[in-house]
């Protein structure tokens, strides 16, 4: 029913783009996922995809901010990129505030900040 | 025309569902993609506050007017143990469930109008509404 959320290597980088709406077994998947990619890649670095995600809740949202603060734990740097204006609005609205995490417009840009942050 | 749609919330899913209509009755009803989102958002927090709290209960999703205006009505019900604490659910970051504790105070910024009924043991309704401007 729920399929998993293809984690992409490049380089150094692992590259995620979420392409359909979240249900919460599959972004608890994803968090796990994530981490033992990360693990078994030695990456340095991940950029989180959302242009094609139209609403965060908060149980997304934290299950997002969990993932960077678990990323950031393993020694590695997450950047989020193409928060929609719709989703941007909402998560502000509902309270929610990513702090401490770069974001970027698009996913060019995202990995553009993401090895700047990483040769620094 | 149905104006009254409405999903049980029993499992995870029905959480999926029960936004999935909100969105499509949001989009039906004309509202933009800014306001789809917040409608959206509203459902899935409620609905999860149903299977979080209750177990199970509903959602109810209705068109309504008033005056000339037009908007959409979210009824969540359920028959749970309800809300022992009316204003510390309000304060943004109380959560008795390891969540961030937005969900109900940022329903109600989220929306227009914003109203609980809650009594210990019998259960919970909360009716929210957006208008279209």
């Amino acid at each position: 029913m729920n399929a998993r959320i293809p984690i992409l290597k490049l380089n150094e980088v692992l590259i995620v783009s979420i392409q359909w709406e979240l249900d919460d077994q599959t972004a608890i998947q994803f968090q796990e996922d994530l981490l033992n990619k990360m693990h078994n890649t030695a990456a340095l670095g991940v950029v989180i995809d959302l242009t094609p995600i139209d609403f965060i809740d908060s149980f997304i949202a934290k299950v997002l901010g969990d993932v960077i603060n678990m990323t950031g734990l393993m020694g590695a740097k997450v950047v989020i990129t193409g928060i929609q204006p719709a989703v941007a609005i909402t998560l502000i609205e509902l309270g929610i505030r990513l702090s401490n995490v770069m974001t970027a417009l698009d996913l060019e840009n995202g990995l553009d900040k993401l090895y700047k942050e990483l040769e620094a | 025309m149905d104006l009254r749609s409405s999903v049980e919330i029993i499992t995870e899913w029905d959480i999926v569902a029960a936004r999935q209509l909100g969105r499509n009755e949001a989009k039906k009803a004309g509202f933009g993609t800014v306001d789809q989102a917040r409608i959206t958002t509203a459902i899935s927090e409620l609905a999860r506050n149903i299977y979080l709290y209750a177990g199970k209960g509903k959602i109810e999703i209705e068109r309504v007017t008033d005056n000339g205006k037009f908007g959409i009505k979210i009824i969540a019900s359920d028959e749970g143990p309800g809300i022992p604490d009316l204003r510390k659910v309000m304060e943004d970051g109380f959560s008795t469930s390891g969540g961030l504790g937005a969900g109900m105070p940022g329903v109600k910024r989220l929306m227009d109008e914003f109203k609980v009924a809650s009594e210990t043991g019998a259960g919970t309704t909360i009716t929210t509404t957006k208008w279209l401007h």
